[in-house]
Protein backbone atom coordinates (compact mmCIF):
# COMPACT_ATOMS: atom_id res chain seq x y z
CA UNK A 1 0.00 0.00 0.00
CA UNK A 2 1.58 3.22 -1.44
CA UNK A 3 2.02 5.69 1.85
CA UNK A 4 -0.01 8.26 2.81
CA UNK A 5 0.61 9.64 5.86
CA UNK A 6 4.05 11.14 7.36
CA UNK A 7 5.60 10.80 10.84
CA UNK A 8 8.54 13.88 10.95
CA UNK A 9 10.27 12.98 14.29
CA UNK A 10 9.84 9.10 15.74
CA UNK A 11 8.43 10.87 18.91
CA UNK A 12 5.65 12.18 17.53
CA UNK A 13 2.19 11.25 18.17
CA UNK A 14 0.57 12.65 15.38
CA UNK A 15 1.18 12.49 11.65
CA UNK A 16 0.46 14.44 8.75
CA UNK A 17 -1.30 13.60 5.76
CA UNK A 18 -0.40 13.75 2.30
CA UNK A 19 -3.36 13.20 0.61
CA UNK A 20 -7.19 13.92 1.51
CA UNK A 21 -8.12 10.90 3.42
CA UNK A 22 -11.73 9.67 4.29
CA UNK A 23 -13.18 8.62 7.16
CA UNK A 24 -12.77 4.50 7.18
CA UNK A 25 -9.92 4.83 4.62
CA UNK A 26 -6.64 2.58 5.57
CA UNK A 27 -3.93 5.39 7.09
CA UNK A 28 -0.40 4.12 5.57
CA UNK A 29 3.22 5.75 7.49
CA UNK A 30 6.07 4.74 6.16
CA UNK A 31 7.52 1.38 7.92
CA UNK A 32 4.40 0.51 10.47
CA UNK A 33 1.08 -0.73 10.24
CA UNK A 34 -1.72 0.65 8.89
CA UNK A 35 -4.81 1.86 10.83
CA UNK A 36 -8.10 3.34 9.94
CA UNK A 37 -9.20 7.20 9.90
CA UNK A 38 -12.04 7.49 12.14
CA UNK A 39 -12.41 11.52 10.68
CA UNK A 40 -12.08 13.09 7.16
CA UNK A 41 -8.94 14.24 7.34
CA UNK A 42 -7.52 16.99 4.11
CA UNK A 43 -4.08 17.01 2.91
CA UNK A 44 -1.60 18.34 5.21
CA UNK A 45 -3.68 18.29 8.08
CA UNK A 46 -2.62 16.39 11.14
CA UNK A 47 -4.16 12.62 12.43
CA UNK A 48 -3.32 10.75 15.96
CA UNK A 49 -1.21 7.64 15.50
CA UNK A 50 -1.73 6.60 18.73
CA UNK A 51 -4.73 6.58 21.60
CA UNK A 52 -4.17 10.06 23.48
CA UNK A 53 -5.48 11.20 26.54
CA UNK A 54 -7.35 14.75 27.47
CA UNK A 55 -4.52 16.92 28.64
CA UNK A 56 -1.13 15.44 26.92
CA UNK A 57 0.91 17.14 24.49
CA UNK A 58 0.84 17.07 21.09
CA UNK A 59 3.48 15.97 19.52
CA UNK A 60 4.92 17.52 16.18
CA UNK A 61 9.14 17.97 15.12
CA UNK A 62 9.51 15.67 18.18
CA UNK A 63 8.50 18.38 20.52
CA UNK A 64 4.98 19.34 22.22
CA UNK A 65 3.28 21.74 19.98
CA UNK A 66 -0.10 22.15 21.44
CA UNK A 67 -2.01 20.60 24.74
CA UNK A 68 -5.38 18.08 24.10
CA UNK A 69 -8.73 19.36 25.39
CA UNK A 70 -10.52 15.94 25.12
CA UNK A 71 -8.91 11.95 24.46
CA UNK A 72 -8.13 11.27 20.90
CA UNK A 73 -8.04 8.29 19.37
CA UNK A 74 -5.76 6.61 16.69
CA UNK A 75 -6.87 7.96 13.64
CA UNK A 76 -8.76 10.88 15.17
CA UNK A 77 -8.57 14.41 13.20
CA UNK A 78 -6.26 16.66 15.63
CA UNK A 79 -6.25 20.61 14.88
CA UNK A 80 -7.95 23.90 16.70
CA UNK A 81 -11.20 21.55 18.06
CA UNK A 82 -9.39 19.87 20.39
CA UNK A 83 -5.95 21.20 21.08
CA UNK A 84 -5.06 24.01 23.30
CA UNK A 85 -2.99 26.32 22.12
CA UNK A 86 -0.12 26.54 25.12
CA UNK A 87 0.17 29.53 27.54
CA UNK A 88 3.31 30.87 26.70
CA UNK A 89 2.17 31.78 23.17
CA UNK B 1 40.39 10.84 3.37
CA UNK B 2 36.72 11.79 2.05
CA UNK B 3 36.95 15.73 2.01
CA UNK B 4 36.39 18.28 -0.55
CA UNK B 5 38.37 20.24 -3.21
CA UNK B 6 39.25 23.92 -1.56
CA UNK B 7 41.41 26.55 -1.49
CA UNK B 8 43.45 27.49 1.91
CA UNK B 9 43.73 31.10 2.69
CA UNK B 10 46.54 32.62 4.23
CA UNK B 11 44.17 33.52 7.36
CA UNK B 12 43.54 29.49 7.41
CA UNK B 13 40.06 29.35 6.08
CA UNK B 14 39.27 27.32 3.05
CA UNK B 15 36.77 29.06 0.59
CA UNK B 16 35.42 26.31 -1.96
CA UNK B 17 35.23 29.08 -4.68
CA UNK B 18 38.02 30.54 -5.73
CA UNK B 19 36.89 34.21 -7.03
CA UNK B 20 38.06 37.64 -7.18
CA UNK B 21 35.48 39.80 -5.41
CA UNK B 22 34.97 43.75 -6.42
CA UNK B 23 33.12 45.13 -3.94
CA UNK B 24 31.78 48.96 -3.80
CA UNK B 25 32.08 50.87 -0.42
CA UNK B 26 29.10 52.89 -1.23
CA UNK B 27 26.35 53.46 -3.93
CA UNK B 28 28.09 56.25 -5.96
CA UNK B 29 31.09 53.57 -6.70
CA UNK B 30 28.72 51.00 -7.77
CA UNK B 31 28.71 52.35 -11.82
CA UNK B 32 32.73 51.70 -11.26
CA UNK B 33 32.33 47.96 -10.18
CA UNK B 34 30.33 47.88 -13.22
CA UNK B 35 32.25 48.50 -15.34
CA UNK B 36 35.17 46.82 -13.59
CA UNK B 37 33.14 43.61 -13.57
CA UNK B 38 31.65 43.83 -17.69
CA UNK B 39 35.48 44.02 -18.59
CA UNK B 40 36.94 41.09 -16.40
CA UNK B 41 33.95 38.76 -16.58
CA UNK B 42 35.93 36.50 -14.19
CA UNK B 43 35.08 38.43 -11.15
CA UNK B 44 32.38 38.71 -8.67
CA UNK B 45 30.79 41.93 -8.60
CA UNK B 46 29.69 42.90 -4.97
CA UNK B 47 27.45 46.49 -5.02
CA UNK B 48 24.72 47.84 -2.84
CA UNK B 49 22.70 50.47 -1.94
CA UNK B 50 24.49 51.67 1.51
CA UNK B 51 27.77 53.25 2.65
CA UNK B 52 26.72 56.74 3.56
CA UNK B 53 23.75 58.37 4.77
CA UNK B 54 23.35 56.48 8.20
CA UNK B 55 24.56 56.77 11.64
CA UNK B 56 25.23 55.25 14.85
CA UNK B 57 24.07 51.28 15.23
CA UNK B 58 23.60 51.11 11.28
CA UNK B 59 27.14 52.21 10.56
CA UNK B 60 28.45 50.03 12.48
CA UNK B 61 26.32 47.02 11.05
CA UNK B 62 26.95 47.71 7.85
CA UNK B 63 31.07 48.68 8.16
CA UNK B 64 30.22 45.07 9.91
CA UNK B 65 29.47 43.13 7.03
CA UNK B 66 31.54 45.16 4.52
CA UNK B 67 34.48 44.13 6.17
CA UNK B 68 33.45 40.21 7.11
CA UNK B 69 31.84 39.78 3.92
CA UNK B 70 35.57 40.60 2.03
CA UNK B 71 36.77 38.32 4.78
CA UNK B 72 34.76 35.50 3.43
CA UNK B 73 37.31 32.33 2.13
CA UNK B 74 35.46 31.80 -1.07
CA UNK B 75 37.02 35.52 -2.10
CA UNK B 76 40.44 34.52 -3.05
CA UNK B 77 41.01 38.49 -3.41
CA UNK B 78 39.32 41.71 -3.18
CA UNK B 79 38.85 45.01 -5.02
CA UNK B 80 37.09 47.53 -3.17
CA UNK B 81 36.04 50.80 -5.15
CA UNK B 82 35.38 53.93 -2.91
CA UNK B 83 34.10 57.22 -3.80
CA UNK B 84 36.60 59.45 -1.27
CA UNK B 85 33.82 61.49 0.74
CA UNK B 86 31.88 58.21 2.22
CA UNK B 87 30.85 57.53 5.92
CA UNK B 88 32.17 53.82 5.01
CA UNK B 89 35.69 54.37 3.01
CA UNK B 90 37.25 52.04 0.81
CA UNK B 91 39.72 52.37 3.39
CA UNK B 92 38.05 50.87 6.42
CA UNK B 93 36.82 48.10 4.58
CA UNK B 94 40.50 47.54 2.86
CA UNK B 95 41.93 47.11 6.61
CA UNK B 96 39.93 44.29 7.01
CA UNK B 97 40.22 42.14 4.25
CA UNK B 98 44.67 42.94 4.50
CA UNK B 99 44.27 41.58 7.76
CA UNK B 100 43.61 37.82 6.35
CA UNK B 101 46.97 38.61 4.44
CA UNK B 102 44.52 37.86 1.27
CA UNK B 103 45.24 39.87 -2.23
CA UNK B 104 43.64 43.01 -1.39
CA UNK B 105 43.59 46.18 -3.46
CA UNK B 106 41.65 49.64 -3.02
CA UNK B 107 40.81 52.76 -5.33
CA UNK B 108 39.17 55.89 -4.51
CA UNK B 109 37.38 57.70 -7.49
CA UNK B 110 38.15 60.90 -6.01
CA UNK B 111 41.66 60.32 -6.30
CA UNK B 112 41.99 59.47 -9.46
CA UNK B 113 39.89 61.72 -11.12
CA UNK B 114 37.07 60.49 -11.89
CA UNK B 115 35.47 57.32 -12.89
CA UNK B 116 36.52 56.41 -16.47
CA UNK B 117 40.19 56.44 -14.55
CA UNK B 118 38.85 54.88 -11.79
CA UNK B 119 37.21 52.05 -13.70
CA UNK B 120 41.03 51.48 -16.12
CA UNK B 121 42.84 51.53 -12.91
CA UNK B 122 40.70 49.02 -11.07
CA UNK B 123 40.14 46.88 -14.87
CA UNK B 124 44.29 46.51 -14.38
CA UNK B 125 44.62 45.51 -10.58
CA UNK B 126 41.29 43.47 -11.56
CA UNK B 127 43.20 41.43 -14.63
CA UNK B 128 46.07 40.80 -12.51
CA UNK B 129 44.50 39.63 -8.89
CA UNK B 130 42.43 37.32 -11.23
CA UNK B 131 45.71 35.89 -12.43
CA UNK B 132 46.84 35.08 -9.26
CA UNK B 133 43.80 33.97 -7.89
CA UNK B 134 44.60 30.84 -10.54
CA UNK B 135 47.57 30.33 -9.60
CA UNK B 136 46.30 29.09 -6.07
CA UNK B 137 45.62 25.10 -6.39
CA UNK B 138 43.07 23.23 -4.61
CA UNK B 139 43.67 20.63 -2.37
CA UNK B 140 41.80 18.50 -0.26
CA UNK B 141 40.29 18.71 3.49
CA UNK B 142 38.14 17.70 5.25
CA UNK B 143 33.98 18.40 5.77
CA UNK B 144 35.28 20.64 9.38
CA UNK B 145 36.26 23.20 7.77
CA UNK B 146 32.90 23.80 6.17
CA UNK B 147 30.26 26.45 7.49
CA UNK B 148 26.64 26.15 6.19
CA UNK B 149 24.11 28.56 6.31
CA UNK B 150 20.50 27.44 6.52
CA UNK B 151 17.79 29.89 4.49
CA UNK B 152 14.38 29.06 3.77
CA UNK B 153 12.12 31.57 1.55
CA UNK B 154 9.35 31.80 -0.56
CA UNK B 155 8.29 29.21 1.56
CA UNK B 156 4.58 27.19 1.93
CA UNK B 157 2.54 24.95 3.58
CA UNK B 158 4.94 22.12 3.05
CA UNK B 159 8.34 23.79 3.66
CA UNK B 160 7.99 22.67 6.88
CA UNK B 161 7.26 18.72 6.38
CA UNK B 162 9.73 18.29 3.35
CA UNK B 163 12.75 20.37 2.61
CA UNK B 164 13.32 21.72 5.89
CA UNK B 165 13.48 18.60 7.58
CA UNK B 166 15.63 17.36 5.20
CA UNK B 167 17.71 20.31 5.41
CA UNK B 168 17.93 19.10 9.28
CA UNK B 169 19.56 15.95 8.65
CA UNK B 170 21.99 17.52 6.54
CA UNK B 171 23.40 20.29 9.28
CA UNK B 172 23.33 17.50 11.54
CA UNK B 173 25.40 15.89 9.24
CA UNK B 174 28.10 18.73 9.29
CA UNK B 175 27.91 19.21 12.63
CA UNK B 176 28.61 15.50 13.04
CA UNK B 177 31.99 16.18 10.98
CA UNK B 178 33.07 18.84 12.83
CA UNK B 179 31.77 21.78 10.80
CA UNK B 180 29.40 24.50 11.49
CA UNK B 181 26.14 25.11 10.67
CA UNK B 182 24.47 28.89 11.22
CA UNK B 183 20.46 28.87 11.70
CA UNK B 184 19.08 32.62 11.65
CA UNK B 185 15.61 34.60 10.65
CA UNK B 186 14.51 34.98 14.37
CA UNK B 187 11.12 36.34 13.80
CA UNK B 188 10.59 32.09 12.51
CA UNK B 189 11.52 30.95 15.90
CA UNK B 190 8.42 32.90 17.58
CA UNK B 191 7.43 30.81 20.42
CA UNK B 192 9.92 27.95 20.44
CA UNK B 193 12.23 29.40 22.91
CA UNK B 194 11.67 27.01 25.44
CA UNK B 195 12.26 23.63 23.28
CA UNK B 196 15.44 25.56 21.78
CA UNK B 197 17.00 26.63 24.74
CA UNK B 198 16.88 22.81 25.81
CA UNK B 199 19.22 22.64 23.48
CA UNK B 200 21.61 25.25 24.22
CA UNK B 201 25.44 24.22 25.11
CA UNK B 202 25.39 26.97 28.05
CA UNK B 203 22.84 28.81 30.53
CA UNK B 204 24.28 31.89 28.66
CA UNK B 205 23.27 30.71 25.31
CA UNK B 206 19.95 29.62 26.72
CA UNK B 207 19.13 32.88 27.84
CA UNK B 208 20.63 34.63 24.52
CA UNK B 209 18.37 32.33 22.73
CA UNK B 210 15.49 33.56 24.90
CA UNK B 211 16.44 37.05 24.72
CA UNK B 212 16.93 37.69 20.92
CA UNK B 213 13.55 35.38 19.93
CA UNK B 214 11.52 38.05 22.43
CA UNK B 215 13.10 41.27 21.00
CA UNK B 216 12.33 40.37 17.66
CA UNK B 217 8.69 39.34 18.58
CA UNK B 218 8.44 42.69 20.64
CA UNK B 219 9.61 44.04 17.30
CA UNK B 220 7.21 42.75 14.75
CA UNK B 221 4.32 43.59 17.40
CA UNK B 222 5.48 47.51 17.00
CA UNK B 223 6.26 47.44 13.52
CA UNK B 224 2.95 45.40 12.28
CA UNK B 225 0.58 46.03 15.03
CA UNK B 226 -2.15 43.24 14.91
CA UNK B 227 -1.18 42.08 11.20
CA UNK B 228 1.87 40.64 13.59
CA UNK B 229 -0.83 38.48 14.90
CA UNK B 230 -0.99 37.13 11.57
CA UNK B 231 2.23 35.35 12.08
CA UNK B 232 -0.13 32.20 12.12
CA UNK B 233 -2.74 32.94 9.30
CA UNK B 234 -6.16 31.90 8.57
CA UNK B 235 -4.45 29.63 5.17
CA UNK B 236 -2.15 28.34 7.64
CA UNK B 237 -5.04 26.94 9.81
CA UNK B 238 -6.83 26.26 7.02
CA UNK B 239 -3.46 24.02 5.64
CA UNK B 240 -3.67 22.11 9.10
CA UNK B 241 -1.53 24.58 11.05
CA UNK B 242 -2.55 24.16 14.83
CA UNK B 243 -0.48 26.46 16.67
CA UNK B 244 2.42 29.20 16.76
CA UNK B 245 4.64 26.69 17.76
CA UNK B 246 3.66 24.19 15.07
CA UNK B 247 4.59 26.82 12.43
CA UNK B 248 8.24 28.10 13.92
CA UNK B 249 9.09 24.42 14.62
CA UNK B 250 8.74 23.93 11.02
CA UNK B 251 11.54 26.67 9.94
CA UNK B 252 13.54 25.59 13.38
CA UNK B 253 14.11 21.82 11.44
CA UNK B 254 16.41 23.17 9.21
CA UNK B 255 18.90 23.41 12.07
CA UNK B 256 18.36 19.51 12.49
CA UNK B 257 18.43 18.36 16.73
CA UNK B 258 21.89 19.09 17.23
CA UNK B 259 23.12 21.60 20.46
CA UNK B 260 23.24 24.92 20.29
CA UNK B 261 26.46 26.19 20.58
CA UNK B 262 26.53 30.38 19.97
CA UNK B 263 24.11 32.98 19.09
CA UNK B 264 25.82 35.92 17.22
CA UNK B 265 25.23 38.95 16.14
CA UNK B 266 24.13 39.79 12.46
CA UNK B 267 27.09 39.12 9.95
CA UNK B 268 29.85 38.78 12.91
CA UNK B 269 32.69 35.99 12.56
CA UNK B 270 31.52 32.98 15.05
CA UNK B 271 33.54 31.61 17.19
CA UNK B 272 32.70 27.99 18.01
CA UNK B 273 31.63 24.83 16.23
CA UNK B 274 29.08 22.97 15.21
CA UNK B 275 25.34 24.63 15.23
CA UNK B 276 25.03 28.41 15.85
CA UNK B 277 21.93 30.99 15.62
CA UNK B 278 22.80 33.99 13.64
CA UNK B 279 20.92 36.87 15.62
CA UNK B 280 19.12 38.43 11.85
CA UNK B 281 16.34 38.86 9.64
CA UNK B 282 14.58 35.99 7.35
CA UNK B 283 14.20 38.51 4.65
CA UNK B 284 16.03 36.58 1.98
CA UNK B 285 18.88 38.67 0.51
CA UNK B 286 19.79 40.45 3.74
CA UNK B 287 19.87 36.57 5.54
CA UNK B 288 22.14 35.41 2.75
CA UNK B 289 24.47 38.84 3.23
CA UNK B 290 24.80 38.40 6.57
CA UNK B 291 25.11 34.58 6.41
CA UNK B 292 28.42 34.93 3.76
CA UNK B 293 29.72 37.65 6.09
CA UNK B 294 29.62 35.30 9.20
CA UNK B 295 31.77 32.93 6.84
CA UNK B 296 29.52 30.50 5.15
CA UNK B 297 30.62 29.09 1.82
CA UNK B 298 28.16 27.62 1.26
CA UNK B 299 24.04 27.79 1.73
CA UNK B 300 20.82 25.23 2.01
CA UNK B 301 17.80 27.30 1.09
CA UNK B 302 14.26 25.67 0.90
CA UNK B 303 11.75 27.26 -0.73
CA UNK B 304 8.18 26.09 -1.90
CA UNK B 305 6.56 29.08 -3.96
CA UNK B 306 10.25 29.14 -5.88
CA UNK B 307 12.48 32.00 -5.82
CA UNK B 308 15.72 31.72 -7.97
CA UNK B 309 18.24 34.15 -5.85
CA UNK B 310 21.83 33.25 -5.34
CA UNK B 311 24.68 35.19 -3.84
CA UNK B 312 27.70 36.78 -5.49
CA UNK B 313 30.25 34.24 -4.79
CA UNK B 314 28.54 31.55 -2.38
CA UNK B 315 26.55 28.55 -3.91
CA UNK B 316 23.18 28.20 -2.98
CA UNK B 317 21.55 25.10 -3.11
CA UNK B 318 17.74 25.52 -3.73
CA UNK B 319 15.59 22.66 -2.62
CA UNK B 320 12.21 22.23 -3.44
CA UNK B 321 9.36 21.26 -1.31
CA UNK B 322 6.85 19.91 -3.53
CA UNK B 323 6.96 18.38 -7.10
CA UNK B 324 4.84 20.73 -8.56
CA UNK B 325 7.21 23.40 -7.72
CA UNK B 326 10.10 21.58 -9.30
CA UNK B 327 8.28 20.46 -12.31
CA UNK B 328 7.62 24.58 -13.07
CA UNK B 329 10.83 25.82 -11.57
CA UNK B 330 13.20 22.81 -12.65
CA UNK B 331 15.72 24.91 -13.71
CA UNK B 332 16.32 27.08 -10.88
CA UNK B 333 16.24 24.03 -8.35
CA UNK B 334 18.86 21.96 -7.39
CA UNK B 335 17.03 19.04 -5.44
CA UNK B 336 13.35 18.08 -5.06
CA UNK B 337 12.24 17.48 -1.76
CA UNK B 338 8.96 17.14 -3.02
CA UNK B 339 8.94 13.68 -3.11
CA UNK B 340 8.73 13.14 0.75
CA UNK B 341 5.03 14.27 0.40
CA UNK B 342 4.18 11.80 -1.88
CA UNK B 343 5.59 9.07 0.20
CA UNK B 344 8.38 7.83 -2.40
CA UNK B 345 11.43 9.32 -0.55
CA UNK B 346 11.74 9.84 3.36
CA UNK B 347 13.01 12.89 4.95
CA UNK B 348 16.51 10.72 5.67
CA UNK B 349 16.45 10.05 1.81
CA UNK B 350 16.41 13.87 0.25
CA UNK B 351 18.51 14.64 3.80
CA UNK B 352 21.47 12.08 2.52
CA UNK B 353 20.98 13.37 -0.95
CA UNK B 354 21.56 17.22 -0.06
CA UNK B 355 24.47 15.95 2.11
CA UNK B 356 25.49 14.00 -1.24
CA UNK B 357 25.83 17.69 -3.32
CA UNK B 358 27.18 19.80 -0.62
CA UNK B 359 30.35 16.97 -0.97
CA UNK B 360 30.20 17.74 -4.64
CA UNK B 361 29.43 21.63 -4.82
CA UNK B 362 31.99 22.13 -2.27
CA UNK B 363 34.29 20.73 -4.70
CA UNK B 364 33.60 23.15 -7.34
CA UNK B 365 30.12 21.64 -9.35
CA UNK B 366 27.87 24.73 -9.82
CA UNK B 367 24.95 25.06 -8.37
CA UNK B 368 21.66 26.18 -10.45
CA UNK B 369 21.58 29.81 -8.81
CA UNK B 370 25.29 29.93 -9.91
CA UNK B 371 24.67 28.58 -13.58
CA UNK B 372 22.08 31.14 -13.87
CA UNK B 373 24.09 33.98 -12.73
CA UNK B 374 21.06 34.95 -9.69
CA UNK B 375 23.63 36.55 -7.50
CA UNK B 376 21.40 39.71 -7.38
CA UNK B 377 22.69 42.70 -5.53
CA UNK B 378 24.53 42.81 -1.98
CA UNK B 379 21.35 44.05 0.73
CA UNK B 380 22.42 44.38 4.04
CA UNK B 381 19.99 44.60 7.38
CA UNK B 382 19.29 48.25 7.99
CA UNK B 383 17.42 49.48 11.43
CA UNK B 384 16.94 52.85 11.24
CA UNK B 385 16.02 55.72 8.35
CA UNK B 386 18.83 57.43 6.11
CA UNK B 387 19.94 60.89 7.55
Amino acid sequence: MKTNALLIHPKDNVAVVIEDIHKGKAVVLQGGEPFYALSDILYGHKIAVRDLKAGSSVIKYGEAIGTLTGDVMKGEWVHLHNVLIMEDE
Amino acid sequence: MEGFRGYERPDGTVGIRNHVAVISSVTCANGVVDRICAEVPETVKIIHVNGCGRGGSDLILHTRTLQNLCRNPNYAAVLIVGLGCELIPADSIHLAAAFTQKPSEKIVIQNEGGSGKAAEKGIEIATRLVKQATEIKPEMFSFDRLRIGLKCGGSDAFSGLSANPAIGVASDWIVEQGGNSVLTEIEELNGTNHILMKRAATESVANRIDEVINQTNSEAVEILGDFAKLMISAGNIEGGMTTIVEKSLGSAVKGGTSRINEVFEYAEIPTQKGLMIMNGPGYDPEAMAGLAAAGCQLILFSTGRGTPLGFPGVPVIKIASNSRLYKNFELDIDINAGEILEGIQSIQDVGAEIVDLIKRVASGEKTRAEINKQEGLLCMYTRHRSL
